[in-house]
């Protein structure tokens, strides 16, 4: 079999989807749609379709990247533009059937867009949306529009034309392809991606591998997870040309288990690749032959670094060595090995699919290209998107995210996880690059940004990911294991109101020793998120340990809660749900919170009606004395 | 500048122009050249970790700081070791570790060796940040489980060198990282007590803790420590005894020494206990009625000498020993040999090596290992063939874990799989008795590729055309069919072994105790010299010997048809030279060997038996006929250092030294003559073994035995015994000989056979061979083969280890081996008390169920007089080398209700 007969094959079948003679639903079904009721609304139309002799078609998409839409589903007609609803239930979509299949009246409730381009009737272009238009989709471009479980969709989307490419040049060739294209590791590091493959390539060995790093860990990021589960041949194709470029003859997907979905996607791509000759022995017959297995992570946040993560695939405690060598020069089982990221992979199929210039023609001067990042926290458009490298972080929060959740004053942006720092909101002018961040003390990371609001105390952020930080360390390296621990300890103890304007020093100090000491990348930045924070919200430190506040009313034993005495109408909501009996006070008379009894469960404030909202949450510990 | 030859480089370190090897670390290059940098993690054993950070440096070039124990030194490199930065990422990271450390320095053990001491000394803390540090690490418990020593968490700084020893050193893997994060602490198994896990107790993890963490539970400080040799097994590990008072408190590993670079096995470590035991032999003993009475020397030494004056000639025996020194041997040779007049000497090695006399002498002249132990790091292929190495030789065992992690491939024929099968390239599990087809099978197969070494058989060998005629019937699906080992696994076997060389193999009693033992090494022989795997450095054939001086005791003529060095006794040029050298007519027939005495002993040929460290009622094949002899002996005379079963039936028992309270040599299983060096007074009265022989003798009118010390005696061995020619104590104070040695200014012999083979002719010699299958085989009534096999724990019949609490504690009592599928068609569990029963005797034992053995087989060791496993191992001989066929017998197990 060759590849044009493949592609020739893919395009018929493309061609009965959009375009083609049957109608159809797309059903945002990624873990995202699926927690938010995918499941129930293809189960809904499924019967539907079949109670209909088969009226119409239900396919499975990805994730288009607007989560908090979901579930996302559209539908197509022959004859009509393809139209996306949101916040569809099971409900709703047997409407949409009825009305739109059977009786072509559009229903405009939940309507987001339509497929197409240029609006239609009045009704915009998905893309025309605030959330999607400032974005360049090259990697994300599949995802949420065709069926990941179909070989045929990625085919007809220039699927593999990139390994074709690749497998008609030298292997030097398409290293030096990719070096003009500017790709950098997007993994995190930003190395670039070229420059590595080189090192292996240059490595005189009979045998060498490729990794490919699906280990996301960072917490709120899922750029991994939705790329796998909404285009996995891309992964696929990306490891091929990798292979090809480094003399590899097998590879390894290292994947959490905690992704079940994208296990799936991936077992299923592997296999469809396997059965089409795009794995295995002789490639298309150009002589190349490429496997790859798939590792199921154990859940190891430290198992993200190159090489905790071969130890772990070698069946060790994943715990890093120090480098070098560098597992480009020996890695896996001691041969040459690279590993890249995800989104590395899918960018380096992109680019091979178009061309190096195409790609670089993106993004800024050290930073070519686009990333993805995953947008969550106090944002009102949570979900992956994805933008040129040097997108300014305003552009990213008010633009696409649509501003701060309930427009509440942004805080800050946490970039780069764990690893990463928080950019305050004052320097939001910022581009989204490497280097950038890393001016400003964080890093790109792999592209988790978590939106913070007034409402969110700094500290207790610091507090948040080293205790993420303390917990993940392997314990190898001293500095690491116990200097996560003692940074957690203090910052427990300034939450607490126990600290000392010294701790802020002794965190810097330990933070400066840490950072240089450790052993590899987890330890080497995990004081990142304390130091950013005091670098740039040290007020809230002192507050914390001076005055014993917290101004953002988070930290449980620095704030206190207070019935309003001109708004408590004494409706006793308060005296019910109080668990430690702190209220006392007669119906219809003011009540009053015992401070001493107080727990700060808050149950008063959830429970006190909005009509009257007499209950207020205060920075300090107890009321000032009077 | 210094000018650089190829494999050295130069570098700066903080100023200084230093040289150092290639491959060199930064660390290593500046602790070689007295330039301290902190560590703590670094182990000059170990693959380095990299963990502990203290040692950073700044290099010119680099980026920031990089820790030098995993740089490699490169050609100019310039080093910075000390700067504001580095000592903050120093200090910071030691108060942590303070922090978060028991500080009660003054009461833990290792105050004053503490690697967390010194390097605090030189970084120094900042005290007021270390106060203000927090200390939240909970209080462990201390694991204590071990019966040697101590686990304690509180002390720990996780270094991780006990981890990587246990991996890198002893390859057992019983350590290892648990838990993640702050909550990281060294753990066994599913964090389960040291005891319950794979452990070995061998200890090199605990003399490598650079802190308090691992400490032994004996603590005593020696107050002064002597160099000698352990006194279990073959493989001479050079120790330090500590010594306080008249005790023995601490046993270490030489790091010097070429043998065990420092390194021992449990019983070699914490195994010392016995010598001050209790129930050492103190007085000599004289039976009255049904027990003993206790005398004085000259009291016993006239009553021993006017009855063994009766038994002049072959009327007497003397059975020497394998455990006590050269000196000891060879005074009780000649005392057998000068005043008794006879050559009825032999000792246990007729039970464990005889077929390696008998059958390497046949192929190569000489029997013995052929390579040194320090060449097994050196093999590309190892091939263990009926050896539990690191059971019975575990530092041999630790030599060929390590050349394991260097990539060779190791081959593994054993009946159980064995502990070294986790390191088996291919592991055979050939059924017991086969071992001669398995080997010729190899061999087939080696011939039908062509990958024989041709030169080497045309100008090394002889009998090659003979040999191959024989070598046709044994063709793969008959070595298949008799073995029950796969053919793809023989076909392995014999390409790795023929073509990875150098290869080396090793073999103990899994080939010799049977009765075509000395067949077994002829197949062994003829594999070396088909692929021309001998005479080369890591290139061999290795008997492993059992015990200390098994070697030495053969070497000195402890055998009926040899004086020391191998000199026949019925070649009259030999006996010439002797009774010139002694002053003494000497008996000019081999003298008979030590399974006929017992049967002379029945016939009332033997009068009189003379028995020096042995204890033959449990270690001999068939042991109720040696009870039975033992009682119609006249007279019989033990000489120990404990009252043994055997000792029971004395009529005289002399209370001999152990080898800690001795000088004098060991010969260890690589040839190599190593001084074994008084440490303790002797207990009570007991004297040393040479000095008992020469006062009977002096008693039955013997001339030359004024001997004053050990040392004079090895002069006279080396006067008398070519092989030992060139070997005095002066030579040997601090490195053993290896023999051949024999002129005053040779260096000793590494390996053997390299230019010409020690036969006559110079040639190897091939062997034709048939299968002769085992003499008692299983039947409808005893159905199941038992095979006898050692524990790591236990030495021999235990007198000595036993004597030992803590290794009872890890190895109490004897359990029968059975394989799942023969447990299940029996009724057996786990645990369950059996008889097992033979032809000649019946023993009660629990039963554990394993795979490690297959169906069919069961397995016992002879560790316990509880469970006298000898009693049903049967005493049919190999014709040429006279040793019992204790490795297969037939059982049949019933379940004691």
């Amino acid at each position: 079999m060759d590849l044009d007969k493949l592609f020739d094959k893919a395009l018929t079948d493309w061609g009965n989807y959009i375009g083609g003679k049957k109608s159809f639903f797309m059903v945002g079904n990624a873990t995202c749609g699926r927690s938010a009721g995918s499941t129930e609304v293809i189960e809904r139309l499924e019967a539907l379709s079949s109670e209909k002799n088969s009226a119409f078609g239900v396919y499975e998409v990805g994730c288009i990247g607007m989560c908090y839409l979901e579930p996302i589903i559209s539908v197509y007609k022959p004859g009509q533009p393809v139209l996306f609803y949101a916040n569809v239930n099971a409900d709703d979509a047997g409407r949409i059937a009825e009305s739109f299949l059977e009786k072509d009246k559009i229903i405009k409730d939940k309507l987001l867009g339509i497929l197409e381009k240029e609006g239609h009737n009045g009704i915009p272009s998905l893309f025309d949306s605030p959330m999607l238009k400032p974005q360049k989709r090259l990697v994300l471009n599949n995802c949420g529009i065709i069926d990941p479980t179909r070989l045929t969709h990625y085919l007809a989307n220039k699927g593999y034309s990139g390994l074709k490419k690749a497998l008609g040049m030298t292997p030097q060739k398409v290293i030096d392809d990719l070096m003009n294209s500017g790709l950098r590791g997007r993994g995190g590091a930003g190395f670039p991606t070229a420059r590595k493959w080189q090192f292996a390539f240059d490595q005189d060995s009979e045998e060498k591998y490729l990794i490919c790093n699906a280990d996301e860990g960072d917490p709120g990021a899922f750029m991994n997870r939705s790329l796998i589960e909404g285009d996995p041949h891309s992964l696929l194709e990306g490891m091929l040309i990798g292979a090809y470029a480094i003399g590899a003859s097998l590879g390894y997907i290292y994947c959490r288990a905690e992704y079940p979905l994208a296990l799936e996607r991936l077992d299923l791509a592997i296999k469809q690749a396997r059965e089409n000759n795009l794995l295995g022995d002789n490639i298309m017959g150009s002589g190349f032959s490429f496997n790859i297995k798939v590792k199921e992570g154990a859940g190891a946040f430290v198992c993200g670094e190159e090489t905790a993560l071969i130890a772990s695939i070698e069946g060790s405690r994943g715990m890093p060595v120090p480098r070098p060598p560098f597992p480009a020069v020996s890695g896996l089982w001691g041969k040459p090995t690279i590993i890249n990221n995800v989104e590395t992979l899918a960018s380096v199929a992109r680019v091979m699919q178009n061309s190096p210039e195409w790609f670089s023609q993106y993004g800024s001067e050290n930073s070519r290209g686009t990333k993805t990042f995953a947008l969550v926290g106090k944002i009102k458009n949570t979900g992956l998107i994805e933008v040129p490298l040097g997108t300014s972080l305003k552009e990213i929060i008010y633009d696409i995210g649509g501003g701060v959740y309930k427009d509440k004053k942004l805080k800050a942006v946490q970039t780069g996880g764990p690893s990463g720092g928080c950019v305050p909101a004052s320097m939001m002018d910022i581009p989204v690059d490497y280097d950038s961040l890393a001016k400003a003390g964080t890093i790109m990371g792999s592209g988790g940004l978590v939106v913070m609001d007034e409402d969110t105390c700094m500290v207790d952020v610091a507090r948040y990911f080293i205790d993420f930080a303390h917990r993940e360390s392997c314990g190898k390296c001293a500095p690491c294991r116990l200097g996560t621990r003692q940074m957690l300890d203090i910052l427990e103890d300034i939450v607490s109101g126990e600290g000392k304007m010294s701790d802020i020093d002794l965190l810097e100090e330990l933070g400066e020793g840490i950072k240089k000491g450790s052993l590899c990348g987890l330890g080497q930045t995990a004081p990142n998120p304390v130091l950013t924070t005091i670098r740039y919200f040290r007020d809230e430190y002192v507050e914390h340990i001076e005055n014993k506040r917290c101004p953002a009313r988070v930290c449980k034993d620095l704030k206190y809660y207070d019935i309003i005495e001109e708004k408590c109408t004494g409706c006793h909501a308060c005296f019910k749900v109080c668990p430690v009996s702190a209220i006392s006070g007669t119906p219809k008379k003011l009540h009053v919170i015992d401070q001493d009894l107080c727990i700060k469960c808050g149950m008063c404030l959830e429970k006190c009606p909005d009509k009257f909202s007499a209950i207020e949450v205060y920075p300090g510990s107890k009321p000032l004395e009077t | 500048m210094k000018l650089n030859s190829s494999n050295m480089i130069n570098l700066n370190i903080d100023g200084r122009q230093i040289q150092v090897e290639k491959g060199k670390t930064v660390l290593e290059a500046a602790l070689e050249n007295d330039i301290y940098i902190p560590n703590l993690c670094h182990h000059p054993d170990l693959v380095p970790s990299g963990n502990c950070r203290m040692c950073v440096v700044e290099i010119e070039g680099r980026r920031g700081q990089t820790i030098s124990c995993t740089t490699p030194a490169e050609e100019g490199m310039r080093v910075t070791t000390e700067s504001e930065e580095i000592a903050t990422i120093r200090q910071t990271t030691l108060e942590m570790i303070h922090a978060n450390h028991t500080q009660d320095c003054t009461n833990c053990a290792s105050n004053s060796s503490c690697g967390l001491q010194q390097v605090t000394a030189y970084v120094g803390v900042n005290e007021k940040r270390l106060a203000s540090l927090r200390r939240t690490r909970p209080i462990f418990e201390e694991d204590d489980s071990n019966p040697f020593f101590i686990l304690d968490h509180n002390k720990c700084i996780m270094c991780g060198i006990c981890v990587r020893t246990c991996d890198e050193v002893a390859g057992v893997n019983a350590l290892d990282y648990g838990f993640r994060g702050f909550e990281t602490i060294i753990s066994s198994g599913f964090n389960k007590n040291i005891l319950e896990s794979v452990c070995e107790s061998c200890g090199e993890c605990v003399v490598r803790c650079p802190v308090g963490a691992l400490k032994t539970k004996e603590t005593s400080l020696p107050t002064r420590e002597v160099k000698t040799v352990c006194t279990y097994c073959g493989v001479g590990c050079n120790i330090y005894l500590g010594v306080r008072g008249n005790t023995i408190v601490s046993s270490r590993g030489d790091r010097d020494s070429i043998v065990n670079k420092g390194r021992l096995c449990v019983k070699g470590r914490f195994g010392y206990e016995f010598v001050n035991h209790k129930d050492r032999l103190k007085v000599p003993l004289i039976k009255k009625g049904d027990g003993f009475v206790e005398a004085s020397w000259d009291e016993a030494l006239d009553l021993v000498a006017e009855k063994f004056r009766e038994a002049k000639g072959d009327k007497f025996c003397a059975l020497t020993s394998a455990k006590i020194t050269n000196e000891d041997n060879y005074v009780i040779q000649k005392f057998t040999r000068a005043v008794m007049g006879t050559n009825n000497i032999d000792h246990c090695a007729r039970l464990c090596h005889a077929p390696t006399v008998s059958g390497l002498v046949q192929s190569f002249g000489s029997g013995a290992m052929t390579n040194s132990i320090d060449e097994f790091k050196y093999v590309n292929t190892l091939f263990s063939i009926g050896s539990n190495t690191t059971a019975a030789h575990p530092i041999i065992g630790m030599h060929i874990k390590e050349a394991k992690r260097r990539g060779a491939k190791i081959i593994v024929a054993n009946p159980k799989q064995i502990d070294l099968c986790r390191f088996a390239d291919v592991y055979m599990q050939h059924y017991p008795g086969t071992d001669v087809v398995l080997l010729m099978g190899m061999m087939k197969v080696i011939v039908d590729e062509g990958l024989e070494d041709r030169d080497f058989i045309q100008s090394r060998s002889e009998g090659f055309e003979d040999f191959m005629e024989s070598l046709k019937e044994f063709d793969l699906d008959t070595t298949e069919k008799i073995t029950g080992v796969p053919k793809e696994k023989i076909i392995e076997s014999a390409r790795i072994y023929a073509t990875n060389q150098p290869s080396s193999l090793v073999y103990a009693m899994g080939i010799t105790q049977h009765s075509h033992g000395t067949d077994n090494v002829l197949a062994v022989s003829n594999l070396a010299l088909l692929t021309g795997n001998i005479g080369k450095e890591a290139s061999g054939i290795n008997p492993l010997r059992g015990q200390n001086n098994v070697q030495g005791a053969c070497d000195m003529g402890g055998l009926p048809d040899v004086y020391p060095g191998y000199q026949k006794v019925t070649l009259p040029e030999i006996r010439e030279k002797f009774e010139k050298a002694w002053n003494v007519k000497l008996n000019p027939d081999d003298g008979i060997t030590h399974t006929e005495m017992f049967t002379g002993i029945e016939m009332g040929k033997v009068k009189a038996l003379y028995q020096v460290g042995e204890n033959p009622i449990l270690s001999e094949a068939d042991s109720n006929h040696v009870k039975r002899s033992l009682d119609k002996l006249d007279f019989f005379v033990v000489q120990d250092i404990f009252l043994t079963e055997t000792a029971r039936y004395a009529d005289v028992i002399l209370p001999a030294v152990s080898f800690a309270e001795k000088d004098g040599t060991f010969t260890n299983t690589e040839r190599r003559v190593q001084r074994v060096r008084k440490a303790v007074n002797p207990q009570g009265q007991a004297m040393d073994d040479w000095w008992i022989a020469a006062e009977l003798a002096k008693r039955l009118g013997g001339e030359g035995f004024e001997y004053n010390s050990a040392s004079e005696i090895m002069d006279e061995i080396a006067s008398v015994t070519p092989i030992y020619g060139g070997i005095s104590f002066d030579r040997i104070e601090d490195v053993g000989l290896q023999w051949p040695c024999p002129r005053a200014d040779h260096p000793g012999t590494k390996f053997l056979h390299t230019e010409k083979f020690s036969r006559k002719n110079g040639l190897g010699k091939f062997f034709p061979l048939v299968y002769r299958a085992s003499v008692e085989l299983p039947d409808s009534e005893y159905p199941i083969l038992l095979t006898t096999d050692r524990s790591l724990y236990h030495y021999h019949t235990s007198t000595m280890t036993r004597r030992v609490e803590g290794l009872e504690i890890l190895d109490g009592e004897e359990l029968l081996n059975v394989n799942p599928a023969d447990a299940e068609s029996m009724g057996l569990n786990d645990g369950d008390i059996v008889s097992v029963k033979s032809r000649r005797g019946n023993v009660r034992v629990k039963v554990k169920i394993t795979h490690i053995i297959a169906p069919g087989v069961a397995s016992l060791t002879f560790h316990f007089h509880e469970t006298p496993t000898n009693e049903l191992t049967i005493c049919a001989v190999d014709p040429v080398a006279k040793i019992p066929e204790t490795k297969v017998c037939s059982v049949k197990v019933e379940k004691v209700e």
